[in-house]
């Protein structure tokens, strides 16, 4: 069987990953098939508003990845919640920019951690984004369904 | 044909001078409030842009694909193009997404890559060796090494023989594999609806896709989506243009006078070459005249939100105060008689309509004081609610209305023929009903509006008359709805028709007095609202 191209591709960042290892607070927990990914990501050093905390960030890869970015989502359980930031919903769904118009095939599982870390470490005050409730009472399970779009209270 | 093809119908009428009907008499006539446009069609605007890609492509001595992409990035502006392109050809090329003019693969095909040539034998791969760094910072150096080349995208491993067939790379150097490519712009394309600001594929590389390009890789299907996502683009790039929103039209809507600054002051109403009638200024398929676009979109999010609330007040029937039967309304008149008990009242306040023909008529105005006392002990997000479901439902009343007088039209057409037939009338006298609904129709929509309007409307001295004009043009339209809902027999037909075709004229009169106070009230200044316009 020919190897589809998100596999390959896949296959290709895990082996990086168990060669050169993951940043300073990322940490791959579960990877045990090339379909959902879970990375654990704290922010390090004093200065940030999420000291002490631990996210789990489930990456879901479809079979048009890499050309196609995958649905990323902070998981919400028992054991993990999604951090209290203005561009995370309360039910995991984050609104990035690289999740979206600014997705690179050439980006990875990696640079996604890394990109959703550093968007953790600039944080400077901890709340839900404005209309989080609304959004949250309507989203679709995928957070590739939903358009993103910068809020508009004006109305 | 169903009933929302019938108001498309009767939404032609003379502000414009596309005005072709036999029935109608006046002339159009050119108000401060109209604006001048023109209609074209989709070839028209094809040749809109061919025309200016050829004239920038002659000026600047450059290829059709990089005169178009510049003038999709300064947003079809010609003349603010050739300003900065003589200011600086390289960074006007490089801000679109082109390559510098220095730059050698600037003029030449993508397709070969810089350094690689076919002569050179396929070796032995030795990016195996190479140590893997993350695919973000991996820089694309193994192509200037004459070696093998691993896309980056899906991992695959090229021979050099093979990499000015099977990959690519726009000006910038990034080099992927022509499938990878081709999989990339379909999804752009045909997933994302993306045209003119299709990027390469490296991260942060804002290089553009040519069209030559795109139309190498792709299959003509998607070719032909992309044309279409072309046009429609330069279509919303310029100011100038929207497309006519009614379905099935593909005409542009060409105006100079209405850019978003004006749309404080006016409502710049258009009719398509289609028959139908828009707003330039928003988009909406329809005249919403005379509120101001901002206002409307205002009111449709409120009415949006406040849906659960409203669907009530939309449902078609109502209890008879008196019997508590059911009464469901089938005419657009307000002037309701219960079969059962013949209590008559008025569909929109529930009063009795002995109140409502004669001169104290109060089924327009929200009166807020008194409404306030009434209400004084009830919270204030009641009262507001209230204020607003009190404008919400003549608005809606007079949309429900003008639907059910057209429905109840077809009727009396019905009845109408069988008496031109039976020789009771001729053709030319039955056409006076149908005008009668036009007009009947066309004042609720305008009324309809009109509750819009005096929902965000602050009280001030002006606001009186604008109640006064609102008032008599409801009046005269209930009584014409009321006419116009009596059965058409031979013997009172004549009667009937004299007194059909004056109060048409009167609510015609009353609807003209209405939209052109409230029009020039807004270039006057005399409207002040609640929000910000
Ligand atoms: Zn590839
Ligand atoms: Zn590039
Ligand atoms: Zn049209
Ligand atoms: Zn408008
Ligand atoms: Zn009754
Ligand atoms: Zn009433």
């Amino acid at each position: 069987m020919v190897l589809s191209i998100s596999s390959r591709r896949l296959m290709k960042e895990l082996k990086e990953i168990e060669t050169k290892g993951t940043p300073p607070g990322i940490q791959l927990l579960k990877a045990d098939d090339m379909e959902t990914w879970i990375f654990l990501i704290s922010v390090l050093g004093d200065e940030t508003v999420y000291k002490g905390e631990t996210f789990a960030l489930k990456l879901k890869f479809e079979p048009g990845y890499p050309i196609d970015y995958p649905q990323v989502t902070f998981l919400s359980d028992d054991q993990y919640q999604p951090p209290l930031h203005p561009h995370v919903y309360s039910n995991g769904h984050i609104c990035a920019s690289i999740l979206g118009s600014e997705w690179s095939p050439v980006l990875t599982a990696l640079s996604i951690c890394i990109t959703i870390q550093s968007m953790l470490a600039s944080c400077k005050k901890k709340e839900r984004p404005p209309g989080n409730d609304r959004y949250v009472r309507s989203a679709p399970l995928n957070p590739k369904l939903t358009r993103w779009a910068y809020e508009d209270d004006t109305v | 044909m169903s009933s929302d093809e019938d108001a498309n119908d009767y939404f032609e009428y003379e502000d414009d001078g596309f005005e072709d009907d036999e029935m109608d008499q006046e002339a159009p006539v050119k108000k401060d409030y109209d604006v001048a446009y023109n209609v074209k069609t989709l070839s028209q605007v094809i040749d809109m842009q061919k025309k200016a890609i050829a004239n920038i492509q002659t000026v600047l001595e450059l290829d059709a694909s990089t005169a178009a992409i510049l003038l999709r990035h300064f947003g079809w502006n010609s003349e603010k193009l050739q300003e900065q392109f003589f200011n600086d050809p390289s960074k006007a090329l490089t801000d679109a997404g082109l390559s510098p003019p220095s730059s050698p693969s600037a003029h030449t095909s993508p397709l070969l890559p810089p350094t690689a040539s076919s002569s050179t034998p396929p070796r032995i791969t030795r990016s195996s060796k190479r140590v893997a760094t993350p695919a973000t910072t991996r820089s694309r150096s193994a192509v200037s090494i004459q070696t093998s080349f691993e896309c980056p995208v899906c991992c695959i491993e090229y021979p050099a023989a093979s990499l000015s067939t099977k990959t690519l790379a726009l000006g910038c150097g990034h080099r992927f594999c022509r499938d990878c490519w081709v999989e990339y712009v379909v999804g752009k394309i045909r997933t994302d609806g993306e045209s003119a600001k299709i990027q390469c594929m490296e991260n942060g590389c804002h290089r553009i896709v040519k069209g030559s390009l795109i139309d190498q890789l792709v299959d003509p299907d998607t070719s032909q989506r992309y044309r279409k996502l072309l046009n429609e683009a330069f279509v919303s790039d310029t100011a100038t243009l929207r497309w006519c929103p009614h379905p099935g039209c593909e005409n542009v809507i060409e105006c100079s006078q209405a850019p978003p600054r004006m749309l404080n002051q006016i409502v710049p109403t258009v009719t398509c070459g289609c028959g139908n009638e828009l707003c330039f200024g928003c988009g909406f398929a329809a005249s919403h005249r005379p509120v101001l676009c901002k206002l409307v979109k205002l009111w449709q999010k409120k009415c949006a939100d406040d849906s659960e609330t409203a669907n009530w007040l939309q449902a078609n029937t109502k209890e008879c105060i008196k019997c508590q039967s059911t009464i469901e309304k089938n005419g657009g008149c307000n002037h309701m008689t219960c079969k059962k008990c013949k209590w008559e009242f008025c569909w929109v306040c529930m009063g009795p309509w002995s109140e409502h023909g004669t001169a104290w008529y109060q089924c327009n105005r929200y009166d807020e004081k008194s409404g306030m006392d009434a209400r004084d002990s009830q919270a204030k997000s009641r009262a507001s609610l209230e204020r607003y479901l009190h404008y919400f439902n003549r608005w809606a009343n007079h949309e429900l209305s003008a639907k059910l007088d057209a429905d109840f039209y077809k009727n009396t057409e019905k009845k109408m023929e069988a008496m031109q037939q039976s020789g009771n009338l001729s053709w030319i006298e039955v056409q006076f009903a149908k005008q009668a609904v036009d007009t009947v129709i066309r004042a609720r929509i305008t009324l309809k509006w009109s509750y819009c309007m005096a929902f965000y409307l602050k009280r001030n001295n002006q606001t009186e008359l604008f109640e006064d004009n609102q008032r008599d043009l409801e009046r005269a339209v209930e009584n014409l709805g009321y006419l116009l809902e009596q059965n058409p027999e031979p013997d009172s037909i004549s009667k009937l028709r004299a007194d059909i075709t004056n109060q048409s004229a009167y609510v015609q009169k009353r609807h003209d007095i209405l939209m052109d106070d409230t029009l020039k009230g807004y270039l006057e200044r005399r409207w002040e609202f609640s929000v910000d316009i």
